[in-house]
């Protein structure tokens, strides 16, 4: 019997929200001002919810690491926001925003969550614009849209290619607003170390102050841990180098399910590794495949002489090259999701046409989309016979106008200029879709605890369409938490302040100040980074693009022994009591260690390929992704026993009430 | 390449800092800046030594965490890029680099290369925001049409990471372009006119509160800003201040 209760609303799909919200708990106006609500991070779920329910008169205390809330790594978020507007009388609509949700993530998310997030898609849209978003504007002034990967509508809303660093400086600034009227209270540098429980609910962290080395005890009524993904677990990813697991994993092992950990979404266009220094992979946004051709050479010598330098990638024709996207998928071409597109790389790469020196690149071209935008501007410009040249320098204008950003971002990496030369472009990991299990208020299995954004599983299934993440952060934020959060602290509102002197706070940061010291005085052999860097070759040659049972059998034993090493040798310079970054990291480093382990075995358990996860084992003759609808149509939400793969498991079925499972098929 | 770094090493706030000297050999070209201090501080923790202690996050130029005034210049010697973005082929073999935290009196600093920039969270919740609560019924994002021009001079203003080159550079640490970027988003767009004077009173005031110092129009500013955030900024910032300065309270 499963101890899973989704509590997703009776009714029908598109009625469940409305009712849900006009029948839960509310508090009223004076009692919220005596409840205190613990936010941590402050990335667009983060940020968004802590201003939102401060708006609403409860007391909210919110935490980064970071020395600003500004830097939380939503920031970086590149091509866009999806939202199901309609601007471009393209059909779109609310149910086909949902659809394309469901479908993209291949059928293995909760068809009542992603209906509500394509419901409040369109009010984001509305909060942004009202805050002073600038999102790009046609020239009539009403808002531009673009396409993004998996879709046939135009329903995503950019800021040229930095929409996360607009929206999440929007939701800052109405988080700063907050903080100035004193119902905020703002705690940068400081790290959730630990969640306190009192009979049974979260009522604190434990927390860190990362310049002092102080460990301090907060007490709320509800704990929101909105403290995004665990992408970080590979050592390689697009995350920030601070974006860690821990908060979620700590509330993991404080009773929290954690759901789908195996999903990771591995971004098809990111700049390709060079060298065993590397310390972050950088993203080049998924919008530029809508104006981005795909391609390998199509025999191997020219591939040769591309890498000897013999040829240029420009001198090869048309007939010489593979644009492999369009030729295996000629409905959706460049734009099929991430997953699909990232196979592709690798297929491609795997049979020996990779085009840089590892082998490890396929090319993303724009010089057709520079002479065709050259092409029409010339018209417009009244430009009779333009030349080549006019054409290249008014079609580069428009590039440089869309994209400029990414393509000085990729120059300054590469020493090489996109607008002359492809670039040169590899699958790297960039999110989880997997995160900590949450029912349909986003409370995970411990009451009062919620999980939002990238740390929850909810929405994206097993594979996250472009441009839905800062939907999803900022739904949650904005739009769902501060209702649902409601339905549990209407029982609170006789509580009172808890008291930080409570036995079990003690315990915690008993607990929390051990495992500080215990790290800070090992006088071992290797930094952090050592085992990091050999905890990332594992995850992304064992539990990478392609999974098979006997790699991710060796993947948990490499894990677990490689776990007992950093305990015995890892090797932290400096002391607790001080701004310490390489103790910072080992107590990150020393989750993901558990946590990579987890992620293995849910991979292991999930006999089937779905999305991001794709097991060897499971695919069609054309090698297609193979869903296993009978036997693994359920979330895989694990509880903690002790040892990480050895948590039970427990299934919440996925019904499908309102879209037919079909094999997706973007061909 | 082998090179030296001279970098600045201040235990605490409360401790006299000095600069130290370090050698590092069989650096790649196409190593990042902050990879390069990554194979440094691996090296120190190796010998036993304190780490150098700098802030940094995305690594892609976005975040803003990132703050290092390399031979003299905020970000070091490349336009247009923060510290994470620079790559040493920018740097040639046998080189010394000066490696320093920034200079400012309203940013101190906390451990050798990072400082405090709480003063620039502080301006903005004087005022750097439009006082709208969340809910599902602000109007249609598109019911107020704004030229495309307004738009995207708007957004270029938007775009400031609150990194703080910008009073690293300036001989007299001020924060005007900081403060005129967020003036000028808000100053540009239907929605921030509201309040638009009591935004330039109250961020300016916050401003001088902190310790910022006086803009003498030098363009230090603009010309070390990582994002490119233009003079013509401060130029608003002063005509917003001015026009708010004489229409009373």
């Amino acid at each position: 019997m499963s101890k899973l209760d989704a509590k997703i609303p009776e009714g029908p799909l598109k009625d469940k929200w409305s009712k849900h919200k006009d029948s839960i708990k509310l508090v009223n106006p004076a009692n919220k001002r005596s409840i205190d609500i613990i936010v941590v991070g402050t990335g667009l779920a983060g940020s968004s919810a802590a201003a939102s329910l401060a708006e609403m008169g409860y007391n909210v205390k919110a935490f980064c690491f970071q020395d600003s809330p500004r830097r939380a790594h939503s920031i970086a978020a590149q091509g866009g926001i999806n939202a199901a507007k309609n601007y471009q009388n393209d059909g779109d609509s609310v149910h086909r925003l949902f659809y394309d949700t469901v479908k993209g993530g291949d059928y293995r998310s909760r068809e009542a969550n992603v209906h509500r997030l394509a419901e409040v898609s369109t009010d984001i849209i509305d909060q942004c614009v009202a805050q002073g978003v600038p999102f790009a504007r046609e020239y009539g002034g009403l808002l531009d849209n673009r396409s993004f990967g998996g879709v046939q509508v135009s329903r995503t809303f950019y800021a040229k290619g930095q929409t996360g660093q607009q929206l999440l400086l929007g939701a800052y600034s109405a988080l700063s607003r907050q903080i100035a009227k004193g119902k905020v209270t703002m705690y940068n540098r400081h790290e959730m170390m630990d969640v306190v429980k009192i009979d049974g609910k979260a009522r604190g962290i434990i927390a860190r102050n990362l310049i002092t080395g102080e460990i301090e005890r907060h007490s709320a009524h509800a704990v929101v841990i909105c403290s995004g993904g665990y992408g970080n677990a590979f050592y390689l990813s697009t995350n920030a180098m601070g974006s860690n697991a821990s908060a979620a994993w700590k509330i993991h092992k404080k009773g929290a399910f954690f759901a789908n950990p195996c999903y990771t979404q591995i971004h098809p266009t990111c700049i390709p590794v060079s060298g065993d220094y590397q310390s972050k992979l950088t993203l080049m946004s998924e919008s530029l495949r809508n104006d981005g051709r795909i391609w390998v050479p199509k025999s191997k010598e020219d591939v040769e002489a591309i890498k000897n330098g013999s040829k240029r990638p420009v001198e090869l024709s048309e007939e010489e090259r593979d644009y492999y996207l369009e030729r295996r998928y000629p409905a959706f071409g460049n734009l099929v999701p991430r997953d699909v597109a990232s196979r592709a790389a690798k297929e491609r790469c795997d049979a020996g046409y990779g085009v840089n020196e590892t082998g490890q690149a396929v090319f993303l071209d724009f010089a057709a989309a520079i002479e065709r935008y050259g092409k029409i501007e010339a018209n417009t410009s009244g430009l009779d016979n333009p030349t080549a040249e006019d054409v290249t320098r008014l079609g580069t204008d428009v590039i440089k106008s869309k994209y400029g950003n990414l393509f000085q971002m990729y120059e300054k990496i590469t020493d090489d200029n996109p607008y002359e030369t492809p670039m040169k472009i590899f699958p790297a990991v960039h999110y989880t879709m997997g995160g900590i299990w949450v029912d349909y208020n986003l409370m995970t299995t411990v009451p009062g605890l919620y999980a939002l954004g990238e740390a929850n599983f909810s929405d994206h299934g097993a594979n996250r369409l472009g441009a839905s993440a800062l939907m999803q952060g900022l739904a949650d934020g904005y739009f769902v938490i501060p209702y649902t959060i409601g339905d549990f602290l209407a029982d609170d509102i006789r509580t009172g302040e808890i008291s930080t002197e409570s036995p079990e706070f003690a315990a915690a940061e008993k607990e929390v100040t051990e495992l500080v010291n215990k790290l800070a005085n090992n006088n071992g052999e290797h930094s952090v980074d050592y085992y990091h860097k050999q905890l990332g070759l594992i995850m992304w040659n064992k539990c990478g693009m392609a999974r098979n049972e006997k790699h991710l059998k060796e993947a948990i034993s490499e894990i677990q022994a490689l776990r007992k090493e950093f305990w015995e040798k890892v090797k932290v310079p400096g002391n607790a009591n001080e701004l310490n970054p390489e103790l910072e990291k080992a107590y990150r480093v020393a989750d993901f260690l558990e946590m990579g382990e987890l992620m293995c075995q849910d991979a292991l358990s999930r006999e089937e390929s779905a999305g991001g996860h794709f097991r060897e084992e499971s695919q069609t003759e054309e090698g297609e992704a193979k869903r296993d609808d009978a036997n693994f149509a359920y979330v895989a939400a694990w509880e903690f026993t002790g040892t990480p793969s050895e948590a039970n498991l427990h299934k919440e079925d996925l019904k499908f009430e309102n879209i037919e499972l079909k094999q997706r098929s973007y061909k | 390449m082998n090179l030296t770094l001279k970098i600045w090493r201040q235990k605490d706030a409360d401790t006299k800092g000095k600069i130290e000297a370090y050698k590092v050999s069989d650096i790649s070209e196409h190593m990042s800046f902050l990879e390069m201090i990554d194979v440094l501080n691996e090296q120190i923790i190796n010998e036993g030594g304190s780490p150098v202690a700098f802030d940094h996050d995305c690594r892609e130029g976005i975040c803003g965490m990132c703050s290092m005034v390399i031979n003299g210049k905020p970000h070091g010697p490349s336009d247009a890029i923060t510290t994470c973005q620079l790559h040493m082929r920018s740097f040639n073999d046998g080189d010394t680099i000066f490696i320093e935290p920034w200079r400012a009196n309203a940013f101190p600093v906390i451990k050798d290369l990072i400082v405090d920039r709480g003063s620039f969270d502080r301006i903005i919740q004087a005022g750097g925001y439009v006082s709208v609560n969340t809910s599902g019924n602000t109007i249609d994002a598109n019911a107020i049409p704004i030229p495309k021009e307004d738009a995207d001079t708007a957004f270029d203003a938007a775009t400031c990471i609150g990194c703080g080159a910008c009073v690293a550079a300036c001989k007299n640490s001020s924060a005007m372009l900081f403060v005129g970027a967020k003036v000028s988003q808000l100053a540009l767009l239907p929605q921030g006119q509201t309040e638009r004077t009591e935004r330039a009173k109250n961020m300016v005031a916050q401003m001088d509160k902190e310790g910022f110092g006086a803009c003498t129009n030098t363009g230090a500013c603009a010309a070390e800003c990582p994002k490119e955030i233009s003079l013509e900024n401060i130029a608003r910032l002063n005509r917003e201040f001015m026009k708010a300065s004489m229409v009373g309270n």
